[in-house]
Parts: structure tokens; sequence; C-alpha cells
């Protein structure tokens, strides 16, 4: 039974392992894997590499804090811990659910889309370069900040700003005066982990042309610059390990 | 120094790097909002509707849509297979050596992002969903071997021990014993990781892997918007399918 | 001022004039904190009218509901301070209605009103505990941060959900001293249920009982029979719930013949 379902996969996969063996592609792939060494180390290129490694960095923090700025509204808004109607309940709450709803329905929406394709398209809007990176980083981690932000608002002790809001304080004030208190650290600490995501992800839109090091990558493969591609991956993978245990310190800093 | 004052330096510290970000990218963000890129944006956004939506170019999203699901599915096929053979090393099975050095392979595998395995796998296959697969498959077994290794690991060594002791070779006693225990949490992670993989795989068709993606690239860069839309429109179908899907078979199990 | 609610309150109806002091005293469940709730436009009532400072809470638009609640304030029996924060910053945080959002913004940073806080916490005898945080304090100086955060507001309307509870009877009677003379001083009504029967008589020449959810007696203490305090405490076997704990040693009538003492 099993192979029954296996075969029409292989066929719609076009899964040709024959391909793999093929004298001409096996040729160019040896050629390219043994280009991999030695890994180009020329100092120009090493050059071009750290402005790239910075670049991504900067992608990443860019487009973090874009994300926060559409976050903490929507978290403002779809959070019931600051909701005034809900007091009594009181006018507007009709209305104010509504907007509650929509506003999910917003954050859900800006989760759904891959970056990566928040990334070709914007790229396609703003030309090649790192700003469709930030902006594609900022939309949908946005929407993913802005559900875990209120999440995080929620599950903690809501009595502070409820007693702020039924003295006639404004929301942001009891947001800051109540709620903040508590749950600052956690949010912080999933802002950092998303910023570390951000990295990752900033790589890999810069495949599709939205700068620093994924650019750098996705020309090499395309010259079959094996000793670049090699030199390219190990900086990624350096990159990554960096920014996984400087967020983990840092969020250890806040705890 | 206090927390408090911590606090005030961690947030000073977080605006700087901020501002030196933008600033390094000589993104200037007041030009980025400005209504003249938002009238660009809406421009743009603007040819995306309406949709194509022709009976013969829904029956090709409809072949694009089952070669990504195909993608998806032997990928994460051929992934638990290598998943679990590398697995076993990396349980400490067959020494200490083979674990650390199998370790180092896993994480490697997982560390190089889904997309750059597809450009990768592209130069080795050629175009199309055969090279998506492969990419699929090296990086999930990645993922899953380090995810079954933990799982043998801490799976009950009783049963196992018993048969052994009991005259069966080790092999059988693996089989018998200790696979038995922790399938159902190995089938679950793997569940899981195929509904990732059908969102990676409607991605990785952007550097050239088959499927939705390969589409929505092609369509981009003939300046096809209307369909490009479709493509879209039915990326995100695919996605919601899949996740009510699961949601619906998590509850079943 | 009325309430008509189900379940938790039933038929209730009353009034006060501007000025007044009133305690609200009755065994625990009888409604003492839902009553305050709806006094305070913080719960809508199912069924009846309810008007606060002349007005009807539930027919005003958004807005005009914020300014109302700005003039109402609410001491709850646990102070909602989160436990981070430094007392200075809880005790500000009452004129947060009023002032502009570039003031609260500010305050976070740096306290602007060190003074005013300091100078209701002294009242309270708190002042040395002004830059501690809210969770080093213990439960009858937290109460007395939650007392000083209302002073601090100034509102129009004070409402106090058992205030003291959680303080020795010196520090007691010296808080609800200290609402007696901001309550005289300003000229605003003030509301209190009180857990202890001592407190109520001793301070509030206006005392109502309340019992599973309806008045039972509404008047001045020297109005107040035993047999009416007995009555009303019946559900925990008659015993009068003191400050102090000790069963009420001089005898009540005595006590109410003692006039309130000067505030000042």
């Amino acid at each position: 039974m099993a192979a029954l379902v296996l075969w029409p996969l292989l066929v719609l996969a076009e899964f040709r392992p024959g391909v793999l063996l093929d004298p001409a592609n096996l040729r160019v792939m040896r050629d390219f894997l043994g280009a991999f060494f030695p890994p180009a180390l020329q100092p120009d290129f090493i050059a071009l590499l750290a402005r790239a490694t910075v670049e991504t960095l900067a992608i990443a923090t860019a487009g973090t804090a874009i994300a926060m700025l559409i976050a903490m509204p929507l978290a403002f808004v779809v959070s019931d811990a600051l909701s005034v109607s809900r007091i009594g309940p009181g006018p507007g709450r009709v209305a104010g659910g509504a907007v509650r709803a929509a506003a999910r329905l917003m954050t859900a929406g800006l989760r759904s889309i891959p970056e990566v394709v928040w990334a070709l398209l914007l790229v396609r809007a703003f030309g090649l370069g790192p700003a469709a990176g930030v902006l594609a980083i900022g939309v949908t981690y946005g929407g993913m900040l802005g559900k875990v932000y209120a999440e995080i608002l929620e599950s903690g002790d809501t009595r502070p700003a409820r007693s702020l809001l039924e003295a006639g304080s404004g929301r942001l004030a009891a947001f800051s005066y109540g709620l903040l208190p508590g749950a600052a650290q956690e949010l912080a600490s999933y802002t950092i982990y998303r910023w570390e995501c951000g990295v990752r992800a900033a790589v890999v839109m810069g495949l599709v042309g939205a700068g620093g090091l994924g650019q750098l990558l996705d020309q090499s493969i395309k010259m079959l610059n094996g000793g670049e591609v090699a030199t390219t991956l190990a900086v990624f993978l350096l990159l990554v390990f960096i920014a996984d245990a400087l967020s983990a310190a840092l969020r250890k800093l806040l705890a | 120094m206090t927390a408090q004052a911590k606090g005030w330096l961690a947030t000073v510290a977080a605006f700087a790097v901020v501002w030196a970000s933008f600033r390094y990218l000589s993104i200037d963000p007041g030009q980025l909002f400005n209504a003249e890129s938002g009238r660009q944006l809406a421009d743009y956004a603007s040819r995306f509707f309406p949709p194509e939506t022709s009976a013969a170019y829904l029956r090709e999203i409809g072949r694009g849509a089952v070669e990504t699901l195909a993608v998806s599915a032997l990928g994460t096929l051929l992934a638990m297979a290598a998943g679990l053979a590398l697995a076993l090393p990396a349980s400490g099975r067959f020494g200490a050596i083979s674990r650390l050095a199998v370790r180092l392979v896993l994480n490697f595998l997982r560390s190089v992002p889904e997309l750059v395995w597809g450009a990768l796998m592209v130069l080795a296959a050629g175009l199309g969903p055969f090279a998506g697969t492969l990419a699929l498959a090296l990086h999930t077994s990645g993922v899953l071997g380090r995810l079954f290794a933990e799982a043998l690991e801490n799976a009950p060594p009783e049963p196992a021990r018993a048969l052994s002791a009991a005259g069966s070779p080790s092999g059988l006693a693996f089989l018998y014993g200790t696979f038995p225990v922790v399938m159902p949490q190995l089938i679950a992670y793997s569940l899981y990781r195929w509904e990732m993989n059908v969102r990676m795989a409607t991605v990785l068709g952007f550097v050239g892997a088959g499927g939705l993606g390969q589409m929505l690239y092609y369509e981009l860069s003939l300046l096809r918007e209307p369909q490009a839309c479709t493509v879209i429109i039915a990326m995100l179908a695919l996605v919601i399918l899949i996740d009510a899907a699961s949601a619906w078979a998590r509850r079943r199990l | 001022m009325h309430a008509n609610g189900v379940r938790a309150l039933h038929a209730v109806s009353f009034g006060a004039v501007r000025g007044e002091r009133i305690a609200i005293i009755g065994p625990s469940g009888a409604g003492k904190t839902t009553l305050l709730r709806i006094l305070g436009a913080s719960l809508r009532p199912s069924e009846g009218a309810v008007a606060v400072l002349d007005r009807n809470p539930w027919q005003l638009n958004a807005s005009r509901l914020r300014r109302l609640r700005r003039r109402i304030g609410m001491i709850h029996q646990a102070p909602p301070i989160p436990p981070r924060q430094r007392v200075v910053t809880a005790v500000l945080a009452g004129r947060l209605g009023e002032w502009p959002w570039w003031k609260s913004a500010l305050s976070l940073l740096y306290p602007v009103d060190i003074a005013g806080a300091r100078a209701e916490l002294a009242r309270l005898e708190l002042a040395e505990r002004l830059f501690e945080r809210s969770d080093r304090l213990s439960g009858g100086q937290l109460q007395r941060v939650g007392v000083a955060r209302v002073l601090y507001q100034r509102p129009d309307l004070l409402l106090a959900d058992e205030p003291v509870s959680a303080m020795d009877p010196a520090l007691a009677d010296l808080t609800v001293n200290r609402l007696h003379a901001d309550a005289s001083a300003r000229g605003v009504t003030l509301i209190a249920s009180l857990h202890a029967v001592d407190l109520a008589l001793r301070w509030f020449p206006r005392v109502i009982g309340i019992k599973s959810g309806s008045i039972v007696f509404d008047r001045p203490p020297v109005k107040i029979t035993d047999a009416m305090l007995q009555d009303l405490y019946a559900s925990e076997s008659g015993y009068l719930p003191t400050q102090d704990n000790r069963p009420l040693e001089v005898a009540p009538q005595a006590l109410r013949r003692i006039a309130p003492p000067r505030v000042g």
C-alpha cells in the first residue's frame, strides 16, 4: 500500500536519482565541490564578506525594530487587558470587540505569508538591496511579535492595569504603569529571540536579492565560484552561532 | 548598578544599535514611509488585482500545488529514513566518537537554511522539483536526526536490555525493545516537520526547485502580476489547508 | 444612588449627599464589594439605575465616562500595584487620569512630584519607604500605599473596599482618621466597607448593614442596637469582628455615645 502512494509521489516530484549520476551534472558538481577547497580567502573578498555580514546584522536589527513598532499598537488593540469598553461593560463594547477581531485578523494575515515571499515582492517594488529585507522582516515579524506580545500582556496580573483604567487613566498610561513592570522582561526576551531568527531570515532573503550575506552567496553560486561559496557558508555558520550565543547571553542577563 | 539603571542602559543601547543599523544601511525611515513610497507601493499592489482565474491557469496552479505537496512529502519521507539512520550513531549506540562526529554532521545539515540547500541542489540536479526534494531531505535529516537522537537517548533502556539478557542480538533487541516505544514520538515529530516543509517547499521554488514557488518567481519576472496574485493566494490556501488537516489529524490521534 | 442587582444584590436602594461619610458592614459575601464596584462605575448593574456624582455612568459616552471615573477613587482591599514598582511611582499613578501623556511618561523615568508623594505617605507614616519596591512591603504597608495613591488622586468620591484589613489596630485607626480628614477637608463623600465593626461605629456617622445582598439597616451608630448587629452577623455565629480581633470590649452602646475624635 505504501508503494502505491510512493510511486505517484516519485513521479510528481520528478525523482530521478539517475540525474545525480549523469556525467555532465556530476562533472559540474565535482568541479563545484572541488572548488570549495581552497576556500576563497583573498583580502578584498574577505572585506566584502565583512561588510555583507554587518549589513545582514543591520537588516535583522532594523527589521526587528520596525516589527516592534508595528506589533506594539497591534498588541494594545488586541489585548483584552487594556480594553476600557469591557469594564462594566461600558459604552463602545460592540465596536471595541469588532476592532479587536479585525486587529487579530491582521496579525494573523501578516504572519501567514512567509517573509521570503514578502522579500520577493518588495524587491520588485523597491529594487534590489537591504530595504526590501528590512521591510519584509518588519512586516512578518510585526505580526508574530504582535500576537506574542498580546499573549504575554494577558497572561500576567491584569488587575493593576484594570484599576488604573477604572480610575480614568489612558490606555498607554495604564500599560506603562500597570502591565509593563511585570511583563517587560518577557517582552524583551522574546524580542531578542526573534532578532536571532531575523539574522537567519536576513540571509535567506538575501538569496532573492535583499542584500547582505545572502545576496553574496547567491551571486557566488550563480558564478559557480565554489571557493567563495565555501567561505561565505562558513562565515554564515559562524554568524548564526555568534547570534545564538549573544541572544542567549542577553536573555540570561535580563532574567 | 541597580536593576532599574541596568534597564535604562539596555534601552538606550538598544536605541543606539537600531539607529546605527538604519544609518549603516543608508535607509532613511522617513523616506521609507513617506507618501511617495506609499503611493509607489499602492501602485504596485494595484497591478495584482484582479487575480487571474481562467480555467487553464487554475489547472496549472493545481499542478504546481500538487508538485509542491509531492516535494514536501517525499523530502520528509527521505529525511525520516536518513534521520533514523543517523540518529542511531548520534544517540551513542556506536561509541562516543561516532556520536560526536555524526552530531556535527547533523548540526551542519540543519544550520544551513533550506533555501541555501535549494540553491546548491539546483546546481547539482538542475532546475525542478527534484532539487527541492533533495534540499528538503538534507535539511530535514539534520532536524529530524537530532530530534530522533534525543528521543532515543531518553527512551527507557529496560525493554531492550531485557531482550539482550534473554540472548537476542542487539539489533533485534533495539527493533523489538526500544523502537516501538519511541515510534509514536518520531511519527509526531515527522508530521510536524512535514507541515513546516509544505511551507518551505512553496518557497524553495524561488531558487528554481519547482512547484508554486517557481511559478511565482517566473510570473514576477515576466511582470505578470495578476497571475502572481493567483499563485500567492494558492500558496496561502495550501498552507491553511495543511494546518487544518494536521489539526484535525492531531485531534483524532 | 440606587442599585438593584440580581444574585449579588437584591433591591438595594439608597442615596447619599455630597460630603457624607458612610460605612458599610456585613459578613463576608454579603455583596459589599459588588456594591462598591457599582458605585465606582466599574460594574454595570443588570437591573435598576445608578447615578454617581449626579450622572448615570452607563449613559455617558466613552470620554465622559472616563472623566467621571477620574473623579472617583477606589481603594482596593488587595492593592493592585505591580510587585516591581517603586512606592513613589505607585502613588503618583493616582493622577494618571489628569496628567498629559508626556508627564506620565516622564514620571516613569524620574518621579515628577516626589514631594507630593512624600507628603501623602508621611501622613500615613510611610514616608521612609518612598523609594522601595512594592514587593518588599508588608501587607499593611502595601495597603497604605494603595490609600496614599487614591488620596493623591484627590477624587470627588472616595470609595474604600476593606482598606485596613491587613493593618494592626493603631495603624488602622490612623488610616481611617486620615481618610476622614481628607474627606472633610475637601468636602467630598467617603463610602467605606469595613470588616471591623468597632471602626465603623467609631468613625462614621452613618452605617449601612448588608446581609445576603440586601440592606438590613441604614442608621447612625447611636440608633444601632446590639440585636441588629447580632442579627447581621448571624451567619458568622453572631461574632462581631473587630480590628484587634478581641471581642467588642466596650459595650456597643457606650461606644456609640463617644463622639468621633476631632479630625486634624
